[in-house]
């Protein structure tokens, strides 16, 4: 390690008063091997991705509220051939469904999310000099960046973009005859997620490395930030269920061209019987959920971490029970790998498995209990700064709450049955995983924004951003809870045809009204956000009065971090209002004092 | 009272419009404050506006649940539905006060709290007594609920008793096929390579045997002479000659049929039906779903029942129907209503229309509905054998074994 260490002061660090090397702008902005900007550039994408997303649901939303009515925005985006006069076409309905959860949970809330802030923040807060491969760290992005354009290029082809869902389970999504956008839309989604799969194994792998051999001396694994260990886990997950997504889009693949029969089986269509014979759908499922419900966590647990440095930090007072919380993340991500099948209760799976998914599943409540209870006890006699970062991280915590307790329903396999598939799984999922996780990317960038392109975000646009987001976030998914328990199954593309959905019309009109103002506030942010880039206010070098060592690095970005020696870490990061202190914060560089209780 | 809540959410929203109005307009004045600086006045205002989102949001919920009541799902028509429902309302009484109890911590918790230069955050690192209670009071919950779960989960995916009606529903893209046994009480085998216009669910009889040998013969034939008689570039030639291949293996695997011992008239005297199926009320069904494209779902929400239909392979789920349709009827007030049988798993573009109506009978009427069915064989044009005949004699006089006689009663 320390080796590795020296190495590498070696290399980034030039000596004191020695002028830092003019880098080309090629190699500062666009090839950069430099963790900060990666992240920038990880941001940035994610950002234009998520707006695309957005956009999309705002689309599918309006012909769900008002089916069949013409909408000259969606002639004018989709043209006419997939929204002639303005109506929806409900292949193209389906694409925009399937597209926009595609690029919400892997290019938005996987890349964006972990991309930014494990790149941003593990080197910065374990006191590296950069990551252990700033190679692979550039082509982690680059992958990302193909990947994503692949994507969303997918959208242009004449046949219509993938639409089988964001899990795209065959034979649906295996043959071009069954829909259109099995055609070349789903070639493309596969070989986009091929490369975003390399992406996400390259970068996972190099910030396990990263934090287990270049943390600076004093770092333990026991004073590790929360977010460092939310972001190690993540890791770990991903770096563990990924290949397992691989392989079954490798399959799917093969089933596709090469006339494989690894997921067919009996199928006639389109007039005539195929060949393939023996092969099942059910294992593509069993595959594909090994690697997405530890997505579900890969998603949350960053988020996670970032609200419990931000929660701390602004209520000035430790983190509760850090340990616990500790516990509680690994917790989660063991239990992740064997709850997979709850996802499959009702596809003829043996019920006595299903008993088990029942099982393991419910287990998950008891570690995500411990920590929501964590955070509060936190807010509990702190002395709270309503940051917009913080106010983000609170609006986590009740996201987190409120979904996770529809979870319980879902995950009783009994009550599932009449549920699965309903708006009530799009409700909770949208809740505890969807708000949760953009809250806290959203907290991520109003407290790191500082850090990252040294200027302040405004403050009172960002309070306009969260209350409009969260009013408007709660007024989508949570109606959708009812639409669910009427019975109203996802991914219609309209819900006319049948009389007992007849009331929920006016529901469909609330909700899409909320997702229609929830996206005209991500404006604010948007406008926030650039302008502040090169307009905001300078950042001062410790805006939040943060313990964590990214605070000790100049706001002007150096290659190589700390312009000196490495800092050393003395204490954990979560001494706010000491006893016996003066400041109300001490940074993780303080020694312990003589009179003083390490906190262990 | 709809309106009364109606007219306080709305002085809610309109509160709330206004507070960020205020808040806008206070922190506005503050000229030259430094962006990272919470002021009194913004954390306080922030703080109010957590509390008050609270409260909005709480009612809300309360809200919606009086005014959304009427479109949830009716009460359930099926005897392990009502079960499920008491679950479901069990669990409710759990979830809900933890929704308030939870949110109103955080929330008041961050009202109370907010900044306050003369005080100072406790130093709380943690608590072992409070952490140990977190953890124990959810597991007991849990507890509870995992066994509550489970012991209905186990009663209604309980193997189907002897005595239960088999009735087939065969999904394709985008509607539904339901097939009963005939007199025999046996559904008789299919194959999806069987499958034509007059033979949707590709069942095995002799007649359907021959004529796709013909049809694939003929087939062949055409292929063989395109690819003599036209001029067509190399990779097409290719191409024919693999479906050719194929043809020729179908052929081989069909043909096998014919001495295979295969009980031809199993099949035909099944009754293949469209439109609407009917079951009869208090007897346990036992559905055998298929598909023979890509997955479907059948979704019967009325009877809190769903199960997955895969090609490939069969899938099960038995309910007893406990409300006949023109009861429910009457209960809902409703002369039009219909329970309905959905897709519940995205098909392709007119997945949203996949529906099958179901009518639930008494046992009389339901026998009357299903004699006035055509067999299979009528379908065909063929005359059921006199050895089916004689048989339909003996269960009739209930000497056959007790399946036979279930069907006929």
């Amino acid at each position: 390690m320390a080796a590795v260490s020296e190495a590498q002061v070696a290399e980034h660090a030039p000596d004191h008063g020695h002028e830092e090397h003019e880098e080309s702008f090629v190699s500062k902005y666009i090839f950069s091997q430099d963790h900060k900007m990666i992240s920038k550039q990880f941001l940035i994408t994610a950002v234009f991705m998520g707006i695309i997303a957005m956009a999309l649901s705002v689309f599918f939303r309006l012909q769900l509220a008002w089916p069949g009515e013409s909408f000259g925005i969606l002639n004018y985006f989709l043209g006419d051939r997939w929204a002639p006069d303005g109506i929806l076409d409900r292949n193209m309905y389906l694409s925009l469904v399937t597209i926009h959860g595609t690029i919400m949970v892997f290019f938005v809330l996987t890349g964006g999310l972990s991309g930014t802030f494990s790149n941003l923040l593990i080197p910065l807060q374990i006191g590296a000099r950069d990551m252990a491969s700033g190679f692979l760290n550039m082509l982690s992005y680059w992958f990302f960046l193909v990947s994503s354009v692949i994507m969303v290029a997918s959208l242009f082809v004449e046949t219509g973009a993938a639409s089988s869902g964001w899990t795209v389970y065959p034979p649906l999504s295996a043959l071009p005859q069954a829909m259109p956008g099995s055609g070349l839309g789903m070639t493309l989604w596969l070989v986009s997620m091929t490369l975003f799969i390399v992406s996400s194994l390259l970068g996972g792998l190099n910030y396990i490395v990263t934090i287990l051999n270049l943390r600076t001396k004093g770092m333990k694994m026991t004073r590790l930030p929360l977010t460092i260990w939310a972001f190690f886990i993540t890791a770990v997950l991903g770096v563990l269920s990924f290949p397992v997504l691989f392989a079954a889009a490798l399959l799917l693949i093969m089933d596709r061209s090469m006339g494989t029969s690894f997921y067919l089986s009996d199928i006639y269509i389109a007039g005539e019987a195929l060949d393939p014979v023996g092969g099942s759908p059910i294992l593509y499922q069993h595959l594909f959920w090994f690697l997405g419900h530890p997505e579900v966590y890969i998603v949350l647990l960053p988020a996670l971490g970032i609200s419990s440095e931000v929660i701390a930090t602004n209520s000035r007072k430790p983190i509760f029970g850090y340990r616990a919380m500790i516990g509680s993340i690994l917790a989660i991500g063991f239990l992740s790998f064997i709850v997979w099948g709850h996802h499959m209760f009702v596809t003829g799976m043996n019920p006595f498995l299903g008993s088990v998914f029942v099982f393991t599943t419910l287990l998950i409540a008891i570690p995500s209990a411990v920590k929501a209870f964590n955070y509060i006890t936190t807010l509990w006699k702190g002395n709270l700064k309503f940051t917009p970062g913080m106010l983000f991280s609170i609006g986590l915590v009740s996201t987190f709450v409120t979904g996770g307790l529809t979870g319980i329903i879902l995950a009783d396999s009994a009550l599932d049955i009449n549920v699965h598939d309903t708006y009530f799984v799009v409700a909770h999922f949208h809740i505890v995983m969807g708000l949760s996780a953009i809250f806290g990317m959203f907290a991520g960038i109003y407290h790191w924004f500082p850090k990252m392109f040294g200027r302040m975000l405004n403050t009172k646009l960002g309070y306009a951003h969260f209350w409009l987001t969260i009013v408007g976030g709660y007024g989508v998914f949570f109606p959708m809870h009812f639409v669910g328990m009427a019975g109203a199954p996802r991914r219609y593309y309209q819900y006319t045809d049948y009389p007992m959905f007849d009331g929920l019309a006016d529901l469909n009109v609330i909700i899409t009204v909320f997702a229609i103002g929830a996206a005209l506030a991500q404006a604010i942010f948007l406008f926030n956000f650039f302008w502040s880039i090169f307009k905001g206010q300078r950042a001062p070098q410790n805006p939040w009065k943060s313990n964590t060592l990214e605070w000790t690095t100049p706001v002007k970005h150096v290659h190589g971090n700390w312009p000196g020696a490495l800092p050393v870490v003395h204490r954990w990061p979560y001494d706010y209002s000491k006893p016996g202190k003066e400041e109300d914060f001490v940074p993780q560089t303080v020694p312990i004092a003589d009179d003083e209780e390490e906190h262990g | 009272m709809d309106k009364l809540l109606l007219v306080l959410v709305i002085v809610l929203v309109v509160i709330s419009i206004a507070q960020i109005a205020k808040m806008y307009q206070i922190t506005g004045k503050l000229g030259n404050k430094r962006e990272e600086d919470t002021t009194p006045t913004s954390n306080k205002v922030n703080a109010n506006l957590l509390l008050f989102f609270m409260i909005a949001l709480f009612a809300t919920f309360i809200w919606q649940m009086v005014a959304f009541k009427d479109v949830l799902l009716p009460v359930a028509a099926s005897e392990h539905g009502v079960l499920t429902d008491r679950l479901f309302n069990i669990n409710w009484l759990i979830l809900i006060p933890a929704f308030f109890l939870v949110n109103f911590l955080l929330f008041y918790f961050a009202w109370k709290y907010r900044y306050d230069k003369n005080r100072k955050a406790l130093y709380l690192a943690h608590n072992n007594t409070l952490e140990m209670v977190w953890t124990i009071i959810p597991s007991i919950v849990l507890v509870f609920i995992i066994i509550y779960g489970l012991v209905t989960w186990n009663d209604i995916m309980d193997d189907p008793s002897e005595d239960a009606l088999q009735v087939e529903l065969y999904s394709k893209q985008f509607d539904w096929t339901a097939r009963y046994a005939g007199t025999d009480g046996q559904m008789g085998e299919s194959n999806f390579t069987l499958i034509s216009a007059a033979n949707p669910l590709g069942l095995i009889t002799e007649e359907t045997v021959r004529e796709k040998i013909e049809e694939l013969d003929e087939e062949i034939k055409n292929i063989e002479r395109r690819i003599e008689e036209e001029i067509l570039p190399d990779s097409r030639v290719e191409e024919l000659k693999k479906r050719i291949a194929m043809r020729t293996r179908q052929r081989a695997r069909v043909i096998n049929y014919l001495d295979s011992g295969i009980d031809f008239s199993a099949a035909l005297d099944d009754r293949v039906i469209r439109g609407e199926f009917h079951i009869p009320v208090g007897q346990e069904v036992n559905f055998k779903i298929r598909s023979r494209d890509v997955i479907h779902s059948a979704y019967m929400p009325h009877f809190r029942a769903q199960m997955n239909a895969v090609p490939g392979m069969t899938t099960q789920f038995t309910f007893v129907p406990n409300i006949t349709t023109d009861s429910m009827r009457t209960v809902l007030g409703d002369e039009d209503f219909n329970f309905v049988l959905l897709c519940n798993k995205v098909c392709g573009s007119a997945h949203y229309n996949m529906q099958m109506d179901i009518i639930v009978d008494t046992p009389e009427d339901y026998q009357k509905w299903l004699d006035e069915q055509k067999t299979f064989a009528a379908s065909l044009g063929i005359e059921i054998e006199e050895s089916v005949a004689d048989r339909e004699e003996d269960a009739e006089s209930g000497e056959e074994d007790g399946k036979i006689a279930q069907n006929n009663k």
